[in-house]
Order: C-alpha cells, then sequence, then structure tokens
C-alpha cells in the first residue's frame, strides 16, 4: 500500500477523464442536434468551441503527469491523441482564433460526419482509458 | 381621410378572416379559435422539423389571428408553424413585437433639439454627449408608427385576450372596422394621395359565396356578375388537353362543364383572373396594372386583372396605398429599367395580377419590354436555354418562363411569338423532341451516348451554345417542369443508388437562381398553403391526387388530405378540381404568405451606404460616380412609402448624417472613438427617403465635394461596419460598403499578404482564406438581424479580398471588385460601375429571406455553394436576396430509389419584399430516377457539372490547396471518362472516348484550370483570384459558364440569315467560334462575351468597310485606342452590329463592360488570355490536355 505520486496521478486523471466523457457526450449531443435541425449552428458552435481548447488542456495535462510519473505506458497510450490534438489544434483556419466548429462550414455534411465520428472515437477511448484508469489506480494503491 | 397604410394592413391582416368565417360556416364547424388551440397546433407538424420549434416561441405572443384550419377541421394545418423561420437569435422577436403594441405614445419623435447641431465641418463630437442619446436607441418613430399601423390591431386584440373574437366582430361590422382605421389616423404614414382606390372601394368585403370565401374576397356584388373567369395561367390548348387528360384519370365530368366555360371567352391574350373583378378596376386601382396589361393585351378590351385569390378591388386599393406614391409612377413610366422594386407586391399582392405585368415591369434589365409583346420579351431576355421547348432549337430556346405553361399556351397568343425563331436549325435532338412525348427520348438517349472520340473530332462545340438535356419524363411532365434556368440538376437521370453514383464519377448536384427575374410568375392569394403535413413541402405539379380529396406528397409519400378551400378551383371558379388548381399546373410559383410565415411584421426597406473616404478613395473619384448614380436612382430604390435610407463614411473616424426632415440641411456628427463605436443619434441617421428626399439629395450632392482635401490616409472599415451593424440591427436591411484600400485601423485591420513575387508562382498559392475572422463574425451577426453586406471593392493595390470578402459571403450580399478604378485614367471602369450601381440600385431584393431545399426521401444535401448561411441541413439564411445570385448544392443518395422513378426537388424561398409583403417562391423540378450507367451519362449535364465541380474547387483550394484542386479537377475528367470506357463495350479502344452527352467535359474542365481563380503559372493578382472565386460561388450557371468558356463570334461578316427578329430588332446569330487564335483571322473581327467583359477585336487587315461602317474610322490605323463602345452610324452593318452585341449585353444582368481591342501587342494578352484551347505558356493546349488525360487514363 503506497500513495505514490502515480497514485495520485491516476485519482486526479480519473476525476478528469469523467469530465472528457462528460464535454465528449455533450459535443456528441450537440452535433446530433445540428444534424436534426434542433439547434442553429451559431448557437451551437459557440459552446462546442468553447470545450475544445479545455479538452485538450486537460489531456495535454494528463499526458505531462504520467510523464512525471514516470508511466510510460499509460504515456504511451495518450500520446497519439496528444498529437492528434496538437495537429488539430494547429491546423485550424488561417483567421485565428477559432479553432474548429466552424458556425459557418459546420453543417457541410462532410465535416458534420467527420466531427461525429471523431466525438464518437474520443468517447470510447476516454471510456477505456477511464476504465484503465480506475485499474491502474488501485494497482498503483495495493502494489509496493 | 384615408388611410392607406392601414388599410393595406387591414388587407394582410383580416383578409383571411372572412374566408375563415366562410369556410366555418360551410362546414358547419364554426370554430372560435382559442388561442389555446395553439399548443395543439403546432405539435401536427413540428416533430418532424423541429426546426420550427424557436419560431413557434417568438409567436406565442402573437394571437392567432385566425389560422382559417384549426385541427377541428381535419384540414392540413396550413402553417402553423413556418416552415422556414429568418429570425434564430431568439429574442430578435420579442423585441420587435413588444413595441409595436405599445401606443405609439411612448416613442415620440424625438426632439430635434436634441440633435447635436454641427456644422458639417465641426469635427469630434463630444464622446460625452453620447449617452444623451443612447436612451433613445430603440426609438424609431417611423417604423413603429408604421409597424403598429400594420399590427396595432393584432397586438391590442392580444391584450385583450379574445383576438379572434374581435376579429370576427370586425368581420360583421364592417363599418365598424373602417370607424377603426379612422380613429388611428396618427398612425398612418403620410401618403393619403396615393390611395385611389380606398374610397372607392370598401374596404371589407364578405363571402358572397362559398367559393369566393375559400379564395378571400370577392365583392359580393362584382362575384356573381364578373366575366367569366378565364384561366388565364394555363390558357388554351395544349394545357387544355392536359387538363383534360388529367381529368380524365380523375374522372370528374363535371369539370368539363366548368373548363370550356372558363376558357370560352378567351382567344384573347389577356390576363384572366382568378376570381377577376373587370380589369377597369383593378386600372385604376392599382396604377402598375395598367403598366402590366400593356405588355400582354394587344387586344385592348377584354382586359382582365388575373386574379388568384383575395378579392378584387380591395386588395388593390389597399396596396395602392401602401405604396409610395413616387413609386408607383416611376415604375410603370420606365419598364425599361430594372424596375427591382417590387412594383411586384403590390401588383401581385393586390390580387395576382397579370402574372407578368409585375415581372416584365422587373425584368427589368432589357430595354423596352413596355412595348414588347411578352414572348418576344421572353425569348429577347432569356438565356438561351430551356427544355420546356422542345420543338425550338437551341439558340432560340430562351424563354426563361419558369411555367411550361407557356409552351402549352403557344397555340395561343404566345404562338407567334415563338414560331419564327423555331425553324432555322433543326437538329436530331430537336427533331425528335419535336415528335414529342416520350417517343423521342432513346433518340435523345442514344445521341446523347454516341461514343465521341475527343482526340479526332476537332469540332466539337455546337454553333450555339449548348442547351441543358432534357430529362426523360413523360410529356406531361416536362411541361411544368421548372425550367433549367432557375434549377438544373447535374446528372438529368438520377441514379438509384449511391454505389450506381459512384460507378459514374459524376458529382451529382443542383444550381439554382432561385429569385431571378421573371417574365410570368403565377402569384397566388390563398389562405391556405397546401403542404405536406409531414415533410412540409408545398404542393407541386407533381404530386399526385388519389382521389378528390386526398393527395400523396411526392417527396416523402405521406398521404395529405386535401384543404377545402384547395378544392375550389379559382381558375374555372368550379369546385372539386383540386389538380387544376395554379399551385398544380405550374412547377415555379409564388405564395403570398400569411403573417404564419412571418417571425415580426414585415420590415421598411431600409439601405445604409457606408462609403469609403480616405485620400485614397478620393483619388479613384468613385464617390463622384456613386452619389451621381444614387441622385439618379433614389426614387427607383425598391421599397415604399417605409423605405429609410441612411449614409455613413469614414476614413480614420466614422461620419454620420443626420437627415432627419426638418433640418435644413445635412448634419454631419463625427464619431473619432473608433474602439467603441457609437450611434450618436440612433433615430435620425436613417431616414425615411420620402420625408427627407431634399436633404438626402443635398447631401449626395454636396458629398463628393465634402472630403476633396482631405489628407487622412487611414481607413478605419471595421469600426464603420460596427457602426453600420449597431445602425441596421432594428430592422436589417442592406448595407453596401463602398472600400477602397485594405483597412488600416481599429477592428478588423489587415496587412497587406500579397508578395507581388509569387504572383505568378506554380507553386502553391498562400493566403486564400481569411487573415482574421472578425468580418466573418460581424458578417453572422449581421445576418442573424437580416442584415445583409454588399461589398464594392474599388481598390487598385492589395486590399485583403479574401478577408473582406467575408463579410458578404456569410451575410448573402454580392461582391463587386473594380481593380484599379479611377474616374479618369480607368474610363470603362466608371462606365461600368455606373452601369452597375444602376442594376444594383433598383433591382429587385428580398429581405429575411430564408431558402429552404427539400428533396425526395433518400437524397439529401451534403453541401451548400453560394452567399449565404447554412441553418440547418436543408436551410440557408438570406438575410438578403437579389435576383443576380446562384447557388450550388451537392448531394448524396442515402437511401436506394428503387421504389420510385422520379425524384424531386423543392427548393423554396421566404422573403420579404420591398414593399412589406411576405412571399414564398417555390420551385420544383422532377427528374427521372434510373438504374442504367449508361442512361445516367446520357442525362449528363455538362454545364452544370463544371459549374459545381468549379464550386467544389474553390472550396477544395481554399481549405486544402490549389495545386490538390487542379489535381482533382483533372481526375474528375479521367475518372468519368474512365467509368464511361469500362462501361460501354462496343469501343474501340483507340483514342479518347466521350460520350456526346460528356464531350465538352475536358474542353470545360481546360477552361477551369486556365481561370483565374484557379491557374497557376500566369501573374495573377491575389485579389483578382479571390474575385473569380467568389464570382464562381455566387453567380448563376449561365454566367460562370461565360466566364468558363467565353463565347466567340464573328462580327465582320453578320448577316440577317437565321437571325432573332425580335420587337422590330434584327439579331444576327452569328455561329460560336472554337477558343482558339485558330480561329481568329487578320481579316475579321470578332467578339468575345466573357460574361462581365466583351472585346471587340479587331484583326490588323480587317476588312476596311466594317471600320468604317461600323467603328466610324476611316482605317485600321485611325482607330484610338480606348474605344468603349460602337458608335451609332446609319449603316446596316452598323445597326446589325449593335443589335447583336446589346442583344448580348441584355442576356446578363450587370452589363458587360465592353472593350474594343485592336490587334497590338498592349492589349493582345487580354484578350488571348481566354483563348482556351490554346497553349499558354504555363498551362496545356487543348489537345495537349486530352492527351494527358488520356495518359492518366492508361495508367
Amino acid at each position: 500500500m503506497a500513495f505514490t505520486f502515480a497514485a495520485f496521478c491516476y485519482m486526479l486523471t480519473l476525476v478528469l477523464c469523467a469530465a472528457l466523457i462528460f464535454f465528449v457526450i455533450w459535443q456528441i449531443i450537440a452535433f446530433d442536434e445540428l444534424r436534426t435541425d434542433f439547434k442553429n449552428p451559431i448557437d451551437q458552435s459557440n459552446p462546442t468551441r468553447a470545450l475544445v481548447v479545455p479538452e485538450y488542456s486537460i489531456h495535454g495535462l494528463f499526458c505531462l503527469m504520467f510523464m512525471c510519473a514516470g508511466e510510460w505506458v499509460t504515456l504511451g497510450l495518450n500520446i497519439p491523441l496528444l498529437f492528434y490534438h496538437l495537429w488539430r489544434f494547429f491546423h485550424r483556419p488561417a483567421d485565428g482564433s477559432e479553432v474548429m466548429y466552424d458556425p459557418v462550414s459546420v453543417m457541410n455534411a462532410d465535416i458534420l460526419n467527420y466531427c461525429q465520428k471523431e466525438s464518437w472515437c474520443k468517447l470510447g477511448f476516454y471510456l477505456l482509458s477511464f476504465f484503465y484508469y480506475l485499474y491502474s489506480m488501485v494497482y498503483a494503491l495495493v502494489s509496493f | 381621410m384615408s388611410t392607406p397604410g392601414y388599410t393595406s394592413n387591414l388587407n394582410s391582416t383580416y383578409g383571411v378572416n372572412p374566408t375563415q368565417n366562410g369556410a366555418a360556416a360551410l362546414h358547419h364547424h364554426p370554430h372560435p379559435p382559442h388561442p389555446p388551440l395553439q399548443p395543439q397546433q403546432r405539435n401536427g407538424p413540428d416533430p418532424t422539423h423541429p426546426a420550427m420549434y424557436p419560431a413557434s416561441s417568438y409567436y406565442s405572443g402573437l394571437p392567432q389571428q385566425g389560422y382559417p384550419s384549426g385541427p377541428a377541421q381535419g384540414l392540413p394545418a396550413p402553417g402553423k408553424a413556418p416552415l422556414m423561420n429568418a429570425d434564430y437569435s431568439g429574442n430578435y422577436y420579442h423585441k420587435t413585437h413588444s413595441q409595436p403594441g405599445a401606443p405609439p405614445g411612448p416613442y415620440p419623435p424625438p426632439p430635434t433639439s436634441q440633435t447635436p447641431t454641427q456644422p458639417p465641418s465641426t469635427t469630434n463630437p463630444p464622446v460625452s454627449g453620447a449617452p444623451q442619446y443612447l436612451p433613445q436607441s430603440y426609438q424609431q418613430p417611423v417604423p413603429y408608427s408604421m409597424s403598429a399601423n400594420y399590427y396595432g390591431q393584432h397586438y391590442s386584440a392580444t391584450s385583450q385576450g379574445q383576438p379572434v373574437q374581435q376579429q370576427y366582430h370586425q368581420l360583421h361590422h364592417p363599418h365598424q372596422q373602417q370607424q377603426q382605421q379612422q380613429q388611428q389616423p396618427n398612425l398612418v404614414p403620410a401618403s393619403s394621395g396615393t390611395t385611389l382606390g380606398t374610397p372607392l372601394y370598401p374596404i371589407v368585403s364578405y363571402p358572397s359565396a362559398p367559393g369566393s370565401s375559400q379564395y378571400g374576397t370577392l365583392r359580393s356584388s362584382q362575384a356573381p356578375a364578373g366575366p367569366p373567369p378565364i384561366p388565364n395561367m394555363m390558357p388554351p390548348p395544349t394545357q387544355n388537353a392536359l387538363q383534360q387528360q388529367q381529368q380524365q384519370q380523375q374522372q370528374q365530368p363535371q369539370q368539363q362543364h366548368q373548363y370550356p366555360h372558363g376558357n370560352g371567352p378567351t382567344p384573347t391574350p389577356t390576363q384572366q383572373g382568378y376570381g377577376a373583378p373587370p380589369l377597369h378596376q383593378t386600372a385604376t386601382v392599382n396604377g402598375q396594372s395598367n403598366a402590366g396589361q400593356q405588355h400582354y393585351d394587344q387586344t385592348p378590351p377584354a382586359p382582365v386583372g388575373p386574379q388568384y385569390g383575395s378579392a378584387a378591388p380591395s386588395p388593390g386599393a389597399l396596396d395602392g396605398g401602401s405604396r409610395p406614391p413616387s413609386g408607383a409612377p416611376s415604375a410603370h413610366s420606365s419598364p425599361g429599367h430594372q424596375q427591382g422594386g417590387d412594383s411586384s407586391s403590390t401588383t401581385t399582392g393586390s390580387a395576382s395580377p397579370v402574372p407578368n405585368s409585375y415581372e416584365s415591369l422587373e425584368g427589368g434589365s432589357y430595354p423596352g419590354p413596355s412595348s414588347v409583346p411578352p414572348t418576344n420579351d421572353a425569348s429577347k431576355q432569356a438565356p438561351p436555354f430551356g427544355y420546356n421547348y422542345p420543338t425550338m432549337p437551341p439558340a432560340y430556346q430562351q424563354n426563361p418562363a419558369p411555367r411550361p405553361d407557356t409552351t402549352a399556351s403557344q397555340g395561343g397568343y404566345n404562338a407567334p411569338g415563338y414560331q419564327p425563331y423555331s425553324q432555322p436549325f433543326p437538329s436530331l435532338s430537336q427533331l425528335s423532341a419535336a415528335l414529342g412525348g416520350l417517343s423521342g427520348v432513346p433518340e435523345l438517349e442514344v445521341e446523347a451516348l454516341r461514343p465521341v472520340n475527343l482526340l479526332q473530332e476537332r469540332s466539337i462545340l455546337p454553333p450555339s451554345p449548348p442547351a441543358p438535356p432534357e430529362p426523360n419524363l413523360s410529356s406531361d411532365l416536362r411541361k411544368v417542369n421548372c425550367s433549367p434556368d432557375t434549377f438544373r440538376c447535374t446528372l438529368s437521370c438520377i441514379p438509384q443508388t449511391q454505389a450506381l453514383l459512384n460507378k459514374a464519377r459524376l458529382p451529382l448536384g443542383l444550381l439554382l437562381h432561385p429569385f431571378r427575374d421573371l417574365t410570368q410568375l403565377p402569384v397566388i392569394t390563398s389562405n391556405t398553403i397546401v403542404r405536406c403535413r409531414s415533410c412540409r413541402t408545398y404542393i407541386n405539379p407533381f404530386v399526385s391526387f388519389l382521389d378528390q380529396r386526398r393527395w400523396k406528397c411526392n417527396l416523402c409519400y405521406r398521404v395529405n388530405d386535401v384543404p377545402d378551400e384547395f378544392m375550389y378551383n379559382p381558375v374555372t371558379r368550379s369546385y372539386g378540381e383540386p389538380h387544376k388548381r395554379p399551385e398544380v399546373q405550374n412547377s415555379t410559383v409564388e405564395f403570398i404568405a400569411s403573417s404564419d410565415y412571418m417571425l415580426r411584421p414585415p420590415q421598411p426597406a431600409v439601405y445604409l451606404f457606408v462609403m469609403d473616404v480616405s485620400h485614397n478613395a478620393i483619388e479613384t473619384g468613385y464617390l463622384n460616380v456613386l452619389c451621381q448614380s444614387l441622385l439618379e436612382n433614389l426614387e427607383k430604390l425598391p421599397g415604399d412609402s417605409r423605405t429609410r435610407v441612411g449614409f455613413l463614411t469614414f476614413d480614420s473616424t466614422i461620419h454620420f448624417y443626420n437627415l432627419q426632415e426638418g433640418l435644413s440641411q445635412p448634419q454631419m456628427l463625427v464619431v473619432s472613438d473608433i474602439n467603441d463605436v457609437f450611434i450618436p443619434t440612433p433615430d435620425s441617421l436613417l431616414v425615411n427617403l420620402k420625408e427627407s428626399m431634399e436633404l438626402v439629395k443635398d447631401l449626395l450632392s454636396s458629398l463628393p465635394g465634402m472630403f476633396m482635401s482631405t489628407r487622412e490616409t487611414h481607413s478605419a472599415l471595421g469600426p464603420a461596419l460596427q457602426a453600420a451593424y449597431k445602425l441596421m440591427s432594428a430592422t436589417g436591411g442592406r448595407v453596401s460598403v463602398f472600400q477602397t484600400q485594405l483597412p488600416t485601423l481599429g477592428a478588423g485591420m489587415l496587412q497587406s499578404r500579397e508578395d507581388p513575387n509569387q504572383r505568378s508562382s506554380n507553386k502553391t498559392v498562400q493566403h486564400l482564406g481569411p487573415a482574421t475572422d472578425f468580418y466573418k463574425k460581424l458578417a453572422l451577426d449581421c445576418s442573424g438581424q437580416q442584415i445583409g453586406v454588399d461589398l464594392f471593392l474599388l481598390s487598385s493595390q492589395y486590399a485583403d479580398m479574401a478577408s473582406l470578402a467575408c463579410m458578404s459571403k456569410y451575410s448573402a450580399g454580392s461582391v463587386f471588385y473594380y481593380q484599379a478604378f479611377h474616374h479618369h485614367h480607368n474610363q470603362a471602369q466608371k462606365v461600368k460601375l455606373h452601369k452597375d450601381l444602376q442594376r444594383y440600385l433598383t433591382r429587385k431584393i428580398g429581405f429575411e429571406a430564408v431558402m429552404r431545399i427539400r428533396c425526395t426521401k433518400g437524397l439529401s444535401i451534403h453541401t451548400f455553394h453560394g452567399n449565404f448561411f447554412v441553418r440547418s441541413t436543408d436551410l440557408l439564411s438570406l438575410a438578403n436576396v437579389n435576383p443576380d445570385s446562384g447557388f450550388a448544392v451537392q448531394m448524396s443518395i442515402d437511401e436506394s430509389l428503387a421504389d420510385t422513378s422520379l425524384a424531386c426537388f423543392q427548393a423554396a424561398l421566404l422573403y420579404t419584399s420591398s414593399k412589406g409583403k411576405r412571399r414564398i417562391r417555390v420551385h420544383t423540378l422532377c427528374l427521372p430516377v434510373v438504374s442504367q450507367l449508361s442512361d445516367v451519362f446520357a442525362g449528363a449535364d455538362v454545364q452544370a457539372i463544371t459549374c459545381l465541380l468549379a464550386n467544389m474547387a474553390i472550396d477544395r483550394s481554399i481549405s486544402s490547396s490549389l495545386s490538390d484542386a487542379r489535381d482533382a479537377l483533372v481526375n474528375a475528367v479521367v475518372d468519368s471518362l474512365e467509368a464511361f470506357r469500362s462501361n460501354g463495350s462496343n469501343l474501340q479502344p483507340a483514342g479518347l472516348i466521350a460520350p456526346a452527352a460528356l464531350r465538352l467535359f475536358p474542353l470545360y474542365v481546360l477552361a477551369l484550370l486556365k481561370q483565374k481563380a484557379l491557374r497557376t503559372g500566369v501573374s495573377t493578382r491575389l485579389d483578382e483570384r479571390l474575385f473569380s472565386m467568389c464570382e464562381f460561388k455566387s453567380q448563376p450557371l449561365r454566367q460562370v459558364m461565360r466566364m468558363v468558356h467565353p463565347d466567340l463570334y464573328r462580327i465582320d461578316n453578320l448577316t440577317e440569315q437565321g437571325a432573332l427578329h425580335l420587337n422590330e430588332r434584327v439579331v444576327p446569330q452569328p455561329p460560336l467560334l472554337q477558343l482558339t487564335a485558330e480561329k481568329l483571322s487578320r481579316e475579321g473581327a470578332f467578339v468575345m462575351d466573357c460574361g462581365s467583359v466583351l472585346f471587340l477585336w479587331v484583326g490588323k487587315c480587317c476588312n476596311e468597310v466594317f471600320i468604317r461602317d461600323v467603328l466610324g474610322c476611316p482605317n485600321y490605323a485611325s482607330i484610338p485606342p480606348n474605344m468603349t463602345e460602337i458608335p451609332e452610324l446609319e449603316t446596316a452593318a452598323s445597326e446589325r452590329s449593335r443589335a447583336f452585341v446589346s442583344w448580348l449585353q441584355e442576356s446578363r444582368a450587370f452589363p458587360a463592360a465592353f472593350y474594343i481591342l485592336k490587334d497590338d501587342p498592349s492589349s493582345k494578352s487580354n484578350f488571348f488570355q481566354h483563348l482556351v484551347e490554346d497553349r499558354s505558356e504555363s498551362a496545356f493546349s487543348y489537345y495537349e490536355f486530352l492527351l494527358h488525360v488520356q495518359q492518366q487514363m492508361s495508367k
């Protein structure tokens, strides 16, 4: 039984991961509403966009913590998503402040499909990693 | 007394009720409509269209002022929930709607003493003074009193809690109603002089007969005695046959009595009404119907104003009232101008008069329609497409008329117009089409599929612009189908499955020009707009009637009830023939919408002009041209007596102009705080044009001189736009921005991003996207407040079109670009700006518009192209809609269409006309569904495909890169030809084989690759490139095709042979030449039509006679270098040339700039860059391109 830094990391990530899952679920709902005409893209995109940077930074924080804790396996699992996030962030449209989910193009079927798929994939990833973190946390707590 | 405004509003709001009353009585369902019904009513249609929710919630404050059909009646809910909600900003409606209800008292016009009185030269009004004015910021006495005028009764009714009762009350007490009008004289705009008819005819009309009650109100005295109703819309022979056919199908013999009855008395080309009163009434009442009538009524007697519905005299009178007195006269005194204004709503609103009349008024850009018989007019204006007229050779198929009935009625008054032109070039396809019906179709198909070896056939260009393919439909359907000018599909045979579409490797999409000027348009005033209950499709010619009382939606296949009201046919005035209603006979119709379709009362037309007055702008001298054009066209601005205008200039500060009525001269108010822009005096900056006409004129004549000595070089465009937004946000409207340089101050400032050395780079072009999202966000805000922003960029330096164009792109505006405009050095540009402004200022405009495109279940819209904001999967929000913008849509096939043989598309454009009428223009296109790949190829429409590909390529070049886009274009050719090759088995392996339908495809794609927008390796300014991209995305197909593949004609030997005879004008029709220098000769003179530019190229050894007779110069050497028009000489050759050139000019909305070029090196490049078949230093020639494609295919 040892309350190591790694164990602390896992506990914290567990909580944050739950937050990420909610973010993603929120996004999924948002895109679905767009698709079914419930909402206006402007109303929809603003909050959706507001969540993007927090999501990315929380995920970045994970990676940083795991690196500090020396949890290389976990870090390795997260690295691909980290790179994906970086790629999306830096390939945003040239006009600056808007990261993504541009209200004028989000109704484009290709983009909407892409966003939806992306959200579902992330949901799956976060759910799996949630349980993985849970397991790792317990493992870190009970192991010596 | 006359209370014109009031009366007209009476019409619009209460016109419904008599019917309702009548209907209720008719069916013994007296249903006192309670407001509590609302939720229930909503629930009907809504679940499938949740987008309507917001709207209905906005309506909650509104009493249901009598939706005629409550659920109790079992009628389809007519439109409880507007299918299209123009507003999505939630609180928008609340804001406006609460105000009209309030008594006018709280919003008195602010005392003029409050407005800072400063001499125009004074700068820097005290910023501290601002708060003083702010409290008034939403007081806009003029509009609100107007809207109270319009809607006041509703709101007051609401507050009483029994709106409907009150209405009933009024219905039964007309005198009381009139009294009420007179009780509110203060609400009435001072246009009393205009109501010609009001005093003459009682405003309120009662349902005199059960039938008439369904269609609005006929005067009881008139109803039975009126002239026999004559179906104008679907007149004589063919249509008759069609109808009879349908009748037989429907087995309703009794209608046979009715129809002849209706039709009998109409050999004359009159405009008959649906329930029409004698014309002289309409004519007197409604000044404009006279104008309209002229075009049509060649036989003076027998005129009847066509009336679809709401009754005769009263609406006419009412409308007359709401029209500005000056507007009407100008409207028909100058019919040749592009009278954009809606004369339309007046005339048509009154009773859908001469469905043609207003359109010919506005069809505008073509001189002299008033004296032209309609057919000539039509064929003259029309772009040369039209599969509706199969008997005509393509060159002459020019009737834009959306209503194929015209064809049908050729036996009638239309025939003489067409026939002369239908002879000259019969070709196989036309002959087979002429054989009529289905029998011709297989031949067409065979022809379209004939393999063409592109490498061997050199002259593939037809002698006249290619006509769109005809869909393989039964002749009945083909006749009623939408005009290809309005609505066109890239594949005129829809593949059954996505797999089949993928196999064909052709893009599937639609090209729309929904608001274009039409010469004929049935306008329907009906209380119930019949729509499918589940998908909200408007009833259209392609629905099927299962029996008398049920119809099946052609898009979602739901079976709907036919409402009682629809059973009555206003054409024949008979009951029980719903399939003969104009809605079911025309694929393009316009409805006058009820208040169900409004989120707020129709706002006045508001125009704001935002002008750059920095040093650079003054240098260009555009202000003179602009102010001159404005002065000329002030009276012709589309609008009614409520029209408002405002002016705003800016350099490093923002100048507002107080034009409040009563001032002795305009006051300039300068706001120098550009970081936090405020509106100095909220209520006197946008003024009623009519009331402040003198001041406006004063301002416009002094404005060019005011800044002559300015030294200010900065431009604070962003803050000026913010100010404009604040100024306009209460009402919406149109903002016209004139900018001459890169914005350098305040929000939205831009840096130069263009590297001149990279202009001709072969590598990827940078900076195609916007540099900042300021303009996009602003545009979205504007779009939310129903403000459309049009940009006129007159810059000689780089001005970052990529960023600036965003303000128009997303607010549904238009972009104009005058490269290196200078009033002195660039005469042609100056002339062009002047002419463009003339058209721009007077063209029709629709406000608060939304367009929804519906398609048969299984098809879905994938991507939209054009200027608008996409609000949901099938809904476009258009703050302004203008007749010159086109849209493109990419489609995908989600589900197999195997169980249907027809696919339909319906575009419905809901807008507020400049006269304050809410209208819905509905276009429906029907196409066959096919399961064979060869059929898909046979139906390919190469021009539409090219346009759609251009749009896709532009998106691609912005999101990815230019070279990607270019590769994709080449691949599109390679793929489709490969697909054709692998499909066909009977082909010889050698050569490059294309189906005849696609034989021009490689040529067009090559031409696309050489466009400014997409070319590489040729020096192209970034702004020019971006502007070209904007044009591709927002121009209608015809115009895009001219830009892509200009038309080249030889004109030094024009003959009368095969000429068009229009209106006593003879327009020679030289054959189209291929775009290669090989076709040019030194001995000739050639005209090249590039859409926005016309070149007349004169060869070195050109025939002296031509130079003398046409150009008025003794010899080649003496032709001046800067000629911009063909001089008016009295020679036959000159007349022919001028007729031809002006005929070309008339076929477009904005006249092209005309250049006469001599064959010398300086002007060469301009002309020769358009010869797309030739090799240029960086691009393939046509033959090389074919070889390249072949090489790619064999890989």
